[in-house]
């Protein structure tokens, strides 16, 4: 009613901790206590993926590959190794990199729980790991990407990596006409996340610089 | 195990809702859970096959009404205690009667290497593949009580070796008794038609990573 009291009542440090916060509170307590973790690493780690591992790593990959050919050889050849030549913070995953063409279109799941390429794309959405997708992604893929990002042509084969081992997947999307003339940083900018995990393409955002 | 985890396939889920501008935590606790997960892991006592394991374990009406990081917490919670990291009893009061005997712990200037070793699963090991690419394979029909990397949509299915991998610990025993079993890890292409029957397109296949022990030649 009074704005005065509602935004100091909404103030989130105010608030009491219900559920799981109020149990990982304990638990970080009781485990500092312990001696078995280090609150300073536990802010680093958190940092790491709010600011400094995510989709731009994955961007520009994708970007060098697109202007690249040797570079692309490599990657599709070794996606290790030559994702390794970034220097990515935390990198260690074995990498397989899945190229899209006019004719196929790869996705990647894992379907038995939610394996995907921190170090390349951060962590992952809560799409990626809800059920409906980990369900839906290898028995109706068609289904799935018509509802994201459009109909699939029936003569456009798709293929759905199911990543149950210690391998991460990247997609390589298409490179969108009209970028012939780009830099590649220009490049790395419209290369999304989802593009990366395959249920969308790479588009050419309206007003987008050239 | 035949898990709630082993979603492939299963109906009614809903829709795939992809939340805009979306944050990498939702609360500040989902990233402490998260963190002290990684800093927990560091003392060897589990390993990443263990973990997932333990989700899977989460009682199927919980998991499936659990977020992701609700399930992380689940799982540490139990690594915690089984592992003897933390008493039981100290989990319950959330007081520690004692400080815990562990050679090392997780600093700052130990987590990148941390995280570049986190799921590394190659062997050097040399062991002879049973199959090569082309090879026509059926993917064993195994119900496992214990964990398992085959789904069950997949199993009794006949695919194709697509490519060789290399050697990998083997995770289905790796999770139970810490064998890691060394062999090869496979890529196999499933005809979509062969996993879900007439009503698919003949061109669509699901690529499975699968080990030795899951397949026999078809």
């Amino acid at each position: 009613m009074t704005d005065h009291n509602d935004r100091h009542h909404g103030d989130e440090h105010d608030r009491p901790l219900s559920g799981p916060a109020l149990r990982v509170k304990a638990l970080e307590s009781l485990l500092v206590e312990k001696g078995l973790v280090d609150r300073k690493t536990l802010d680093e780690l958190i940092d790491t993926y709010e600011t400094k591992v995510g989709p731009r790593n994955g961007a520009r990959v994708v970007a060098r590959a697109w202007v690249d050919p040797a570079y692309k050889q490599r990657l599709l050849a070794d996606g290790r190794a030559a994702i390794a030549e970034f220097g990515f913070f935390g990198y260690g995953e074995d990498m397989v990199v899945l190229e899209n063409t006019p004719k196929v279109r790869n996705l990647v799941v894992c379907t038995l729980c939610s394996c995907y390429p921190w170090s390349v794309l951060g962590l992952p959405p809560v799409w990626y790991k809800s059920a409906p997708y980990r369900a839906r992604a290898v028995i109706d893929p068609r289904g799935v990407l018509k509802e994201l990002g459009g109909e699939i042509p029936d003569d456009v084969e798709v293929r759905v990596w199911d990543s149950t081992a210690e391998l991460r997947y990247l997609v390589l999307p298409e490179r969108p006409a009209g970028t012939e003339s780009w830099s590649e940083e220009q490049l790395a900018e419209i290369v999304t996340r989802d593009a990366m995990i395959g249920v969308v393409q790479v588009t050419v955002p309206a007003g987008s610089r050239r | 195990m035949n898990g709630v985890h082993d979603m492939g396939g299963m109906h009614g889920m809903g829709p795939v809702e992809i939340e805009t501008d979306e944050p990498v935590f939702h609360a500040e606790w989902e990233g402490r859970v998260f963190a002290l997960r990684l800093a927990s892991a560091f003392h060897g006592k589990w390993n990443a096959n263990m973990n997932r394991y333990a989700v899977e374990q989460m009682p199927p009406a919980a998991y499936l009404a659990a977020t992701y990081y609700e399930r992380v917490l689940f799982a540490l919670e139990k690594l915690l205690v089984e592992q003897e990291l933390v008493a039981a009893k100290e989990l319950e009061t959330g007081r520690a009667e004692g400080k815990a005997s562990v050679p090392g712990i997780l600093r700052v200037a130990g987590v990148e290497t941390l995280l570049c070793n986190r799921i590394r699963a190659r062997l050097d090991d040399d062991v002879p593949p049973k199959f090569k690419a082309g090879d026509r394979v059926i993917a064993r029909n195994i119900h496992p009580a214990g964990h398992t990397r085959l789904p069950r949509y997949a199993r009794g299915r006949r695919g194709v070796i697509d490519r060789d991998y290399g050697v990998f610990v083997f995770p289905d025993t790796n999770a139970m008794s810490r064998d890691k079993k060394p062999q090869h890890l496979y890529g196999v292409r499933f005809a979509a038609g062969e996993l879900w029957g007439p009503g698919v397109s003949a061109r669509d296949s699901v690529y499975v990573n699968l080990w030795d022990d899951h397949l026999d030649p078809a």
